[in-house]
């Protein structure tokens, strides 16, 4: 008998087909069918949250507005010497005042002027000033003459050099902004000034009291995932019922509960005040600061800390605390070496489950958090909604996201992923 | 420090119940030696892991008091006892590894870094895993798993070790040599242990003593080879190896024999009273397979029947012959497969005899 050489001939099957060929052929058929089976939810996911987020990371660097808008000004300006002492020539400056009149008469100067001012204040009103003056403005003999006469800033040549910095269809200004940094005029990056910055503060403040909370659902979770796990099925059954109860609430019932529970006139200051504890005019400010956001956001992520741990827990057979006292071991010793160790995948996992839903939550910051307690992701809602600076809140929401990555990155070099266990 | 002589493990009226409403060892008195391999044998529910771990220290007495080298234990908390066990399904620390598995129990005994090192690798080359200290647990085959953890129950020089159940998991080759290994060992050692499980031929081929547990009581302790030849009552008899059973009605008894009339008229047998109640009253027959003798001469046995051959079995070195016999059709013979032996046909009518000290009258079972 002989054995085949398997490096130097192919595999056949009994109609000489290769094998792999062969294999690939019988298993095309069940390949199919997993796709199909995930294509719906696949595509759905694709419509309605990949293609969203990805435009609206894009807007973070997006800035065709100005080079569009502008279209006539922008590629005269690239003749232009921006690092020297003069404005530019007529012919920039009679472009200059065509886009203004198209862009007035289709109503979209206004946010150009809009994109601008969030570099330099005072520019949205030039733009809303200029397009009024400039529809009756009739055949001129020097464009610059009339622009410097309708607005003493076309005369300033930081407002051109502002203009030809951002003439690029994207920006890195909004990623400037979100990490408390501007353009000097001199074109150089520099901090903003000490008023302006808030941004690496709002990240810090983030990162810390999620730390905090995540810490916290730790502490108070472990104790209530090993009892949940060493119960009788039945005992244990019920009272996970009662972690998840919670679920029941809507999140906002459960963040006013709080706002009634911890508010100057609320249920536990009138507890201690009525048993003497405080007195009545030195109630406890405990809403609307941090202690608010992190007691509030503790109760609301306990669960999602309790219940990896609990399935983690229930695979740690009992005989192997048994085996390490039988060894000799204390309850204590016990405990830290054999048990602490086995549960290890469950504490990773809910760290970071908790981690990442806290350090992008938005709701109960928003209602508990008052201006000390309030999160990053506030910012980002603020200039969504509010402020309507998308490309600065897309900012903001790409550099979480990286900075969730990074962190996520950092477990895994640290703890591993594959030491992270959810059941 | 108590007499050598003295029993290592004493339990005293132990009982024990979980719910208030039943017991599950009921008044256990038993005295277990110095140096014995004891087998507590009983089918599940029996109680006897609930024995074992009530010797642990993992299960407190409900009433009564057990004692270890003469001293009361019951108030004495597990790591205090100085017990090595062995549990079903090793209980190795995953995250450690073997060396570090058999260390443990040295490390919280404060004991010098050589003085563990040296021990370790004792116990390692005891059970044959010399090189497999740095591995994980997960890394081992479940033989080897189980070595480990007969090493580390062994490493702190315990003077008793249990042994819950330690060969369950394993294929049937794998446990009866691991059956030897641990035997050897406790040979070598001199260490006493205390071993459950509900396989009979493991607690025959291993042990000193065996306690035969059912319903929470111990039903018969007594070396393997007086348990399977003198069986004190019905169940033991039926636990143990194989056995036929015939029940009836004692017609007349003295203190050697008795006459029992088997019922559905299977006629008059003669039998060894070991555990019956009187003339009048009812009683099982046991009578081991081996026991029987095929086509005895006549008048050669007290007890000569005719039997039906119903089934034959062939087992390479016996033929299990399965017959009726008076009025039971579920009456085993066990034929040896040697030369002169005359084959028997399904169907035919054989005669079949037996001794009166092979068939032991023992009290009404169910």
């Amino acid at each position: 008998m002989t054995t085949p050489n398997i490096t130097q001939e192919v595999l056949t099957t009994a109609d000489g087909v290769p094998l792999k060929t062969s294999l690939n052929h019988a298993l095309r058929r069940r390949k199919i069918r997993s796709l199909l089976l995930v294509a719906p939810l696949f595509f759905f996911i694709l419509l309605t949250f990949l293609i969203p987020i990805t435009d609206m990371l894009l807007r973070s660097v997006d800035n065709k507005i100005v080079p569009t808008l502008l279209h006539r000004t922008i590629p005269l300006l690239a003749g232009w010497d921006e690092t020297g002492q003069d404005l530019p020539d007529e012919p920039v400056f009679h472009a200059m005042v065509e886009d203004i009149k198209e862009g007035a008469a289709a109503k979209t100067i206004l946010r150009l002027g809009r994109r601008l001012n969030f570099e330099r204040a005072g520019m949205s009103s030039l733009f809303r000033k200029t397009s009024r003056r400039v529809k009756r403005l009739g055949q001129v003999d020097s464009y610059r003459e009339a622009m410097l006469k309708i607005d003493r800033q076309w005369g300033d040549i930081k407002t051109w050099r502002l203009i030809k910095r951002e003439s690029g269809t994207m920006t890195l200004s909004h990623f400037l902004s979100a990490v408390d940094r501007q353009r000097n005029d001199d074109g150089t990056i520099g901090l903003k000034p000490k008023y302006k910055r808030i941004y690496i503060k709002l990240f810090g403040r983030t990162m810390a009291l999620s730390l905090l909370i995540t810490a916290l659902t730790v502490l108070l979770g472990y104790p209530i995932a090993y009892l949940l796990a060493t119960l009788p099925t039945k005992t244990g059954n019920l009272l996970i019922i009662l972690v998840l109860l919670p679920f029941w609430t809507s999140l906002l019932v459960r963040t006013s509960a709080w706002i009634a529970l911890l508010q100057k006139e609320g249920v536990i200051n009138d507890l201690l005040v009525a048993l003497g504890i405080i007195a009545d005019n030195h109630r406890l400010t405990m809403i609307h600061n941090q202690i608010g956001t992190v007691v509030a956001m503790t109760h609301i992520l306990l669960p999602f800390m309790v219940l990896p741990l609990y399935s983690v827990m229930k695979t740690i057979p009992p005989s192997y605390v048994r085996a390490a006292r039988s060894l000799g071991a204390t309850r204590f010793t016990a405990f830290i070496q054999i048990y602490l160790p086995n549960s290890v995948p469950g504490i990773g996992a809910g760290g970071i489950l908790v981690f990442i839903l806290a350090i992008g939550y938005y709701i109960t910051p928003e209602l508990v958090g008052g201006t000390s307690g309030t999160f990053i992701s506030n910012m980002i809602a603020y200039h969504i909604q509010g402020s309507l600076n998308w490309g600065l809140g897309a900012a903001l929401g790409t550099l979480l996201l990286l900075l969730v990555l990074a962190l996520y990155i950092l477990y895994d070099k640290l703890v591993g992923i594959d030491n992270m266990k959810l059941g | 420090m108590a007499e050598n002589n003295d029993p290592l493990v004493r339990f005293v009226d132990i009982q024990k119940s979980y719910d208030g409403e039943t017991l599950v060892i009921k008044n256990l008195n038993m005295d277990v030696t110095r140096g014995e391999f004891l087998t507590m044998l009983g089918p599940s529910g029996s109680g006897k892991t609930t024995c074992l771990m009530m010797v642990a220290g993992f299960e407190p007495a409900t009433y009564g008091e057990i004692y270890l080298n003469g001293q009361p234990i019951n108030n004495v908390s597990p790591h205090k006892r100085g017990i090595g066990m062995v549990f079903q399904n090793y209980a190795l620390f995953p995250h450690k590894t073997v060396a570090e598995n058999l260390a443990f129990p040295l490390q919280v005994r404060k004991m010098d870094k050589e003085e563990c090192k040296r021990r370790i690798k004792r116990a390692l080359d005891m059970v044959q895993l010399a090189e497999f200290g740095d591995r994980r647990p997960g890394q081992l085959s479940g033989g080897q798993q189980q070595r480990v953890a007969v090493a580390r129950a062994l490493v702190f020089d315990p003077d008793l070790v249990l042994m819950d159940e330690p060969l369950g998991a394993l294929d049937k080759n794998l446990r009866e040599q691991m059956q030897f290994e641990i035997k050897h060992i406790h040979e070598e050692l001199g260490v006493t242990i205390i071993y459950v499980t509900h396989d009979q031929s493991e607690a025959l081929t291993m042990s000193n003593r065996i306690a035969v547990f059912d319903d929470g009581i111990i039903q018969q302790l007594a070396p393997p080879s007086v348990l399977y030849e003198k069986p004190e009552n019905a169940f033991v008899a039926q636990f143990i190896g194989e056995n036929n059973r015939l029940v009836g009605t004692i017609v007349a008894a003295d203190k050697e024999h008795c006459q029992v009339e088997v019922d559905n008229g299977g006629g008059l047998i003669h039998a060894k009273s070991v555990n019956i109640a009187g003339v009048g009253e009812r009683a099982t027959l046991s009578l081991r397979p081996e026991r029987v003798t095929m086509e005895p001469a006549e008048g050669s046995l007290p007890n000569i029947f005719d039997a039906r051959v119903q089934e034959l079995i062939y087992l390479g070195d016996h033929i299990r012959t399965r017959v009726t016999v008076c009025g039971n059709d579920d009456f085993v013979v066990k034929i040896s497969n040697s030369a002169r032996q005359t084959v028997f046909q399904k169907g035919e009518t054989v005669r079949i005899g037996w001794e009166v000290e092979d068939c032991r009258a023992l009290d009404p079972s169910d």
